[in-house]
């Protein structure tokens, strides 16, 4: 069984938001209809997404680092939102694990929005449906695009290529890789709804280097930066 | 979440129905004596009446109304489905409930008896709406259908009680009396909600809901400037105060002024119960606190 999702790399996400124009534009442009915008160019500009980048700071001053989160529907394997649907318009596929609904049966009434914990449906204020990542599945299946071009609108325009797309079914493929070998983790796993998605968690690079390694085999007798010692006997090698 | 006024209205108003309409049937069952055909005709249509009410206040919920149809489709695992589906159920017994008694037709008890189990079934479906939400736990717990089905039988019963005190007043007492059983059991079934919900942890943190193990985590952005749905769907978007004050509130006017009322006045009894019971309504949405809220860490 296959279960596509998307892996979304916390340790190099930059924040840019390229990913949510992206999809805004790709989600919007299609034949499913425009994703809402409501006052666009006055105050309080708000519109229907499918995926949002929020910002978090960690920590208190000076230890604090600045975590970029993108959230978007995780397509959970056990989706809280579809049984709940009284339409069946809340669906999630058989062949490829992605969650969808269908717009032409949606009736607008909310509920699977709250049985999902993640908040990652938005209700369309102007088609007056509940709307939500597809995955772009009008574009990952299309025969048309060159085949390296068959990803998710996010995945295609994350410029430092935080976003992984992929079947998590698949353990040999690059997102299941990720998850198992750069500590993927779900959010909110108490709510038993087994998202699809993963993130890989923020990583520090440092060098550790322990004392003995500055003793260094070819030159035994003396740490790194300290002055030459003409009073130590010479070694096997300066004899030879 | 944000308490929809139409669904405070569905709510409140065929509870109110199922509970006169369970009132109806004992009075015939019990007092056959004491009502008349006209009473239960005219209590049926009062029951139509407040359950048509709510049906067309559940319509301005949805983003399609025309398609409502469809809602029944998903009854095996919908709660919602299925409430569309017992419903009208119920109104029809209802319907043929007046109509037998009316038209002089016969077979009423048997009538009655599926009207009030459709009743009871109406009364799960609603709160089964909200207690299946697994991430809602002021909400998923047996004591949310309890309430539902004693609070709309405690309104409807007063409601029965001021009713016949228009047309048949023998019956007005013994109506008050249960008015007053009924409020008073909803009176501790709603304030063991209460203080369960007082006392609730959250399942899930700012920690769990983005993964990172850290005490001190700030948000800075939202994502969105002017809001989105998740700013205006799961906050009830009124001041702590607010809400605070409108337990006070709800607890006089539903329980302890229709305590007070119902033998003398019951029809202000009922409502004063109504307007108590949507405040109870707005509270039962308020206090409960959507996880996703916590990624909206400045709205809250």
């Amino acid at each position: 069984m296959t279960q596509l999702a998307l892996v979304i790399d916390l340790n190099v996400c930059v924040g840019c938001h390229a990913c949510v124009t992206n999809c805004k534009q790709w989600n919007t442009s299609g034949a499913a209809g425009s994703l809402t915008d409501c006052n666009p160019y006055e105050a309080e500009p708000n519109g229907t997404f499918f995926n949002r980048v929020q910002t978090f700071e960690v920590g208190s001053f000076p230890n604090t680092e600045t975590v970029h989160f993108p959230k978007s529907c995780l397509h959970c394997e056990d989706p809280a939102c579809v049984p709940v649907c009284p339409t069946g318009a809340s669906y999630k596929r058989k062949e490829d694990g992605i969650v969808l609904v269908d717009y032409d049966k949606c009736i607008g009434c909310k509920y699977c929005s709250w049985a999902c914990p993640y908040g990652v449906r938005e209700f369309d204020e102007q088609r007056k449906v509940m709307t939500k990542c597809t995955l772009c599945v009008d574009r990952i299946y299309d025969q048309s695009l060159p085949e390296e071009r068959r990803k998710p609108s996010c995945v295609l325009a994350c410029p430092p290529g935080a976003r992984l797309f992929g079947d998590v079914h698949d353990p040999e493929s690059e997102v299941s890789v990720a998850i198992r070998e750069r500590g993927g983790y779900v959010l909110m796993p108490e709510a038993n709804t087994k998202p699809a998605n993963h993130y890989l968690p923020r990583r520090k690079t440092a060098l550790k280097i322990r004392d003995e390694e500055l003793y260094r085999s070819d030159n035994p007798h003396k740490i790194d930066g300290a002055p030459f010692d003409k009073d130590l006997p010479p070694t096997n090698e300066e004899l030879n | 979440m944000h308490p929809a006024l139409s669904v405070i209205f569905l709510t409140t108003l065929i509870g109110a129905g199922q509970g006169l309409f369970i009132a109806l049937f004992f009075c015939e069952l019990l007092a056959p004596t004491a009502t008349t055909p006209g009473f239960l005709a005219g209590g049926s249509a009062l029951v139509l009446l407040l359950c048509g009410a709510g049906l067309i206040a559940s319509f301005f919920h949805l983003g399609h109304p025309e398609r409502a149809w469809r809602a029944a489709t998903m009854w095996r695992t919908s709660w919602l489905s299925r409430e569309v589906i017992a419903l009208p159920a119920f109104m029809a017994a209802a319907f043929a409930y007046g109509v037998a008694h009316w038209s002089g037709a016969g077979h009423t008890l048997l009538i009655g008896v599926v009207g009030v189990l459709l009743a009871l079934t109406l009364f799960i479906c609603t709160a089964m709406i909200y207690a299946a939400i697994k991430v809602l736990k002021e909400w998923a717990h047996p004591l949310t259908p309890v309430n539902f089905i004693l609070l709309g039988s405690a309104s409807g019963m007063t409601l029965a009680a001021a009713y016949a005190g228009f047309a048949a007043p023998e019956l007005t007492t013994a109506l008050a009396q249960a008015a007053v059983v009924l409020t008073s059991l909803a009176l501790l079934t709603r304030g063991a909600a209460l203080v369960r919900n007082a006392r609730l942890s959250p399942a899930s943190t700012l920690q769990t809901a983005i993964g990172i193990r850290h005490p001190r985590i700030v948000q800075k952005a939202q994502g969105a400037m002017g809001g989105s749905y998740n700013t205006r769907e799961f906050f009830h978007g009124k001041s702590a105060n607010f809400v605070r004050t409108i337990v006070p509130v709800f607890l006089v006017l539903t329980f302890f002024v229709p305590l007070a009322l119902v033998f003398s006045l019951p029809l202000l009894a009922f409502l004063a119960q109504y307007g108590g019971l949507m405040a109870e309504r707005w509270y039962f949405f308020a206090e409960a606190r959507h996880p996703q809220n916590l990624y909206y860490q400045g709205k809250s």
